[in-house]
């Protein structure tokens, strides 16, 4: 998804590498970080998973004012009605899926930076899938930008569409 | 957890592994770190509703374990070229999952010390959830 401005922040980095378990002071300790090669502060590689906070569109974020969706069948937030069970669908059915990621790094992340990213469609196949006729995969290939316009990471996803819902065996 | 690795020390063949539990906390702090809040990631009854066993690991955060493997392995004075995982199927969480990545190949090229590695998710039952790849620039030692 591209972002027009996603702003590396220090607190986001720190919250980031605790969510994925990574222990090293680097990406919080500014006295350790000074002692390294980088210099300072830096995020990890994978940070800009989290580039989907700065996405105005991001549909797995709860909006205020909004009924949370989620990508269910039906909305489920507190605000919204019960939904009888049967009528409820398997997540995904009949619908996208992330099928593939790959990222190719430039250089490191650090605070201040400022990103944004531009996507562009990449090639796109069919396959015979089993259950939910045919599988439509399609490539999206998203470049990120620094406040320099220097490109610092590409990256490329391939999301699967199926093209009826996957029954309940 | 493996540490930095040089390119002098490493072989092909070679395998490194962590182990991620995939405890509820760790994936409503994925929720908040990501923005990925879909509920069928921390909430039970939702889950359940959507026909699911029980919740579900983040397929972002089985690929964001593999990134910090690889990370680690290269430590501070290498770097990651590129890596790739697919998303070939569900976890469901509360389940420990070994996080590995193999050396197929160690090679210098344009100067750089490099080694390709095939990297996944490997379940208790021996399967494979998150199959990659990944290259990675090395010290030399």
């Amino acid at each position: 998804m591209p972002v027009e401005r996603f702003p590396v922040e220090a607190g986001h980095i720190m919250l980031f590498a605790r969510s994925v378990g990574d222990a090293n002071q680097i990406y919080y300790d500014e006295n350790y970080a000074k002692g390294t090669e980088p210099g300072g502060i830096i995020a990890p590689p994978t940070f800009v998973q989290a580039s989907a906070q700065f996405d105005p569109d991001y549909g797995l974020r709860p909006k205020i004012g909004q009924k949370w969706f989620g990508s269910g069948a039906n909305p489920t937030g507190s605000n919204v009605p019960p939904v009888d069970e049967p009528e409820q669908q398997r997540a995904g059915g009949g619908s996208g899926l992330h099928a593939e990621q790959h990222y190719e790094y430039h250089r490191h992340l650090k605070p201040g930076d400022v990103l944004r990213s531009v996507s562009r469609p990449g090639e796109s196949w069919e396959r015979e899938g089993r259950r939910a006729g045919k599988l439509i995969f399609s490539e999206s290939i998203t470049e990120y930008y620094d406040q320099n316009n220097e490109l610092v990471i590409t990256a490329r996803s391939v999301g699967v569409r199926t093209e009826r819902p996957v029954q309940q065996d | 957890m493996p540490s930095a690795q040089t390119w002098d020390a490493v072989s092909e063949g070679q395998e490194f592994e962590l182990v991620e539990a995939s405890d509820s906390q760790r994936l409503v702090i994925w929720a908040a770190a990501s923005g990925d809040f879909y509920q069928i990631h921390y909430d039970d009854n939702f889950a359940k509703n959507n026909k699911l066993p029980d919740i579900i690991v983040h397929g972002a955060l089985k690929g964001m374990w593999v990134g910090k493997l690889l990370d680690e392995i290269a430590g501070d004075n290498g770097w990651v070229k590129q890596w790739d995982v697919s998303y070939r199927g569900m976890d469901i969480a509360r389940e420990d999952v070994t996080i590995f990545g193999k050396i197929t190949k160690k090679y210098e090229q344009g100067g750089e010390h490099l080694v390709d590695l095939e990297v996944g998710v490997r379940r208790k039952d021996g399967s494979v959830s998150t199959p990659g790849t990944g290259t990675l620039r090395l010290a030399k030692k």
